[in-house]
């Protein structure tokens, strides 16, 4: 991410999911409709900690501001939760069901029930979740609470109660503007998310985490079957070196049929 | 029976790949419930009605039109705005847009407006009643879900190249749509900065050579260019590694935070074959990998492997390709 130095003090909201570790090697749990959780590793979906971070380095170039994470789901959010405030989030909300739905619209409106009345200036979403890899919630959420929306910025700037962030295209970048209060979901940037200190770990069990029931309306997308994707047929070494290359054109040229 | 909507977007006045196949999509749900119609909007700068028979030519039995020269921008809140009104306006079954970032942007604002459930990056749709039922992969394409979607309408965004555009050729009526204000503040577009001209863009090139850190430095990216250009209309991807380093630039990146593609042909040089990567290009038709450790994970997903050096392959591989075109 780019910051401008000296920009004003902003509240900041970021809405992170709790998914499995993208890394995780998946099996299909026994009722076929979703993963096997047993032993898997759970962490704050890849890109809202992207977003934690734009947050908490706007919040430290300005010297002041507040972040305040939320989740919804059951308790185990507050695990992710934590983990945003041990990173240097202020607080954290809790919006608690039994089950994350696969119902992006319904996330996006419990949340923005929430979000409406919280004064924010920025409120920053993931591109997508690693799991339901859909890109929903957080473009819907603007839509929602009718503020100005920008999807997947991998820069973000803020000045004079303008936003600024930068869009990866199609072969193309985009260059866009926008007044506050305003929502952003964040691309992969320039900006890692960090690592907890210690002393994060030690504050962050301090920091207050609000814990309320959702305000989850109908439900009307569900996942009906899981499975592993066929694991591709084990390929085959032609050869070495530039010896190899013919032999490859001409399995381009008969078998793949792609020249 | 039961009418479709489809969001046809375009680019430079032209109309994109990704619409054709929405606009296919479009027509065999129409076809699978009795036989409704297809409508697509057509929306961008004046003289974009003159593409409105390309997708009759697809299937669209009446394209709505929508010129105007705030169209010259992608304006998407008055675009999600038209979208929604149109849809509550003709009562559909489904909104079908395609999943590029046009796409991504405009699917969950129109769903959001009513209030409609919405399926991302579908790459199977049917429905029987008062249910769809689509395929979605994900997990960053490890998991294959089927997700089952009640309501009407619904919204769903294909993926692209997973529709193959199929001709249905009819005779469209063409009508003018009126465009619907943004209705609060929005985003404004302050510049477009150009990428590579000249190439498709990585979600619509059936051939894509990609290269990582085994390229050594920025200056060899050439070698790919040039097998690039050897292949003719070829994309040419990168690792995140390379996309960090600055040798390319972030929107050419592939994988789990980049894009997501599944070409005709995949040519992955001096690509290690990291999960990540792997999980933005295994739906590849067929893969390629040069790489000089024969035990490199992405041997393990290559239908063909050249052990070696990429100095020494990638030119030699460039030569004959070009050869073997020429022979055609
Ligand atoms: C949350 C997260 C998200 C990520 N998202 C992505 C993503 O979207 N896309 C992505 O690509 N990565 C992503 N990564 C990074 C990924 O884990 C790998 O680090 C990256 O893909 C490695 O890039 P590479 O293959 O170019 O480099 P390396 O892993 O360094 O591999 C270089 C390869 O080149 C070979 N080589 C070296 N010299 C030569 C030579 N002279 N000739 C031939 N071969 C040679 C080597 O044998 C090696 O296999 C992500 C990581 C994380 C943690
Ligand atoms: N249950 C949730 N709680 C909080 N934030 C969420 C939740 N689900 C999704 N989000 C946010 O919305 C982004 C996009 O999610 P999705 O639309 O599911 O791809 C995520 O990166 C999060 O920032």
């Amino acid at each position: 991410m780019n910051f401008h130095v000296g920009a004003p003090a902003v509240k900041i909201a970021v809405c992170i999911k709790r998914t499995p570790d993208s890394e995780s090697r998946f099996r299909i749990a026994a009722s076929g409709a979703a993963i096997d959780e047993a032993g898997l590793k759970f962490d704050m979906d890849d890109f809202a900690g992207y977003a934690v971070e734009a947050a908490l380095q706007l919040n430290e170039k300005a010297g002041g501001g507040e972040t305040v994470v939320y989740a919804l789901g059951p308790d185990s959010v507050q695990e992710s939760l934590r983990k945003a405030m041990s990173m240097g989030a202020d607080r954290a909300v809790q919006l608690k069901t039994d089950t994350v739905p696969a119902d992006g619209i319904a996330v996006a409106k419990a949340l923005a029930a929430e979000l409406k009345s919280g004064g924010f200036d920025l409120i920053l979403f993931g591109k997508h979740a690693f799991d339901s890899s859909a890109g929903v919630v957080g473009t819907a959420v603007a839509e929602l609470l009718g503020l100005p929306g920008v999807t997947a910025a991998s820069q973000l700037s803020v000045a004079g109660g303008k936003g600024a962030a930068r869009r990866e295209l199609e072969g193309a970048a985009e260059l866009v503007e926008f007044p506050l209060p305003a929502i952003v979901t964040i691309d992969e940037g320039v900006a890692r998310p960090r690592y907890p200190s210690l002393k994060g770990i030690m504050a962050a069990k301090k920091k207050p985490l609000e814990s309320k029931p959702a305000q989850l309306g109908p439900v009307r997308v569900t996942v009906q079957r899981a499975e592993l994707p066929p694991e591709r047929p084990a390929g085959r070494i032609l050869g070495e070196g530039a010896a190899a290359v013919p032999e490859l054109v001409r399995l381009l040229q008969t078998e793949a049929k792609v020249l | 029976m039961a009418n479709v909507l489809v969001f046809a977007e375009t680019r430079g006045g032209d109309v994109r790949k990704v619409a054709l196949e929405a606009v296919t999509a479009a027509r065999a749900l129409a076809d699978a419930t009795g036989g409704g119609e297809v409508h697509a909007i057509l929306a961008g700068p004046a003289g974009v009605a003159s593409r409105a028979q390309q997708l009759g030519q697809y299937g669209a039995d009446l394209v709505l039109v929508a010129e105007s020269p705030a169209l010259a921008q992608f304006a998407r809140e008055s675009l999600a705005a038209t979208v929604a009104d149109r849809t509550k306006a003709g009562a559909y079954r489904a909104v079908v847009l395609g999943f590029s970032a046009q796409g991504r942007d405009l699917g969950p604002r129109v769903a959001a407006r009513l209030d409609a459930p919405i399926a991302s990056d579908v790459t199977e749709i049917s429905a029987a009643g008062d249910r769809m039922t689509v395929k979605h992969p994900g997990y960053a394409n490890k998991v294959m879900l089927t997700l089952s979607i009640t309501g009407s309408p619904v919204v769903l965004s294909v993926r692209p190249s997973a529709f193959t555009a199929k001709e249905s050729p009819r005779n469209a009526r063409v009508e003018t749509l009126q465009l619907s204000p943004a209705g609060g503040a929005t985003v404004t577009v302050t510049q477009v900065v150009e990428g590579a001209k000249g190439r498709p863009d990585l979600g619509e090139a059936s051939i894509i050579v990609s290269g990582g850190r085994g390229l050594k430095a920025a200056e060899n990216f050439k070698l790919i260019e040039d097998l690039a250009d050897a292949f003719g209309n070829a994309a040419v991807g990168a690792t995140r590694a390379v996309t960090d380093d600055g040798w390319r630039p972030h929107s050419d990146q592939i994988g789990q935070t980049g894009r997501q593609v599944s070409p005709q042909l995949y040519v992955a040089v001096g690509i290690s074959g990291a999960i990540q990567h792997l999980a933005g290009m295994r739906t590849s038709k067929t893969i390629v990998a040069i790489n000089k450790d024969k035990e490199a994970p992405i041997f393990k997903v290559a239908d063909y492997g050249i052990v070696g050096d990429v100095l020494e392959v990638v030119p030699a591989l460039t030569a004959a390709v070009k050869d073997a075109r020429k022979g055609h």
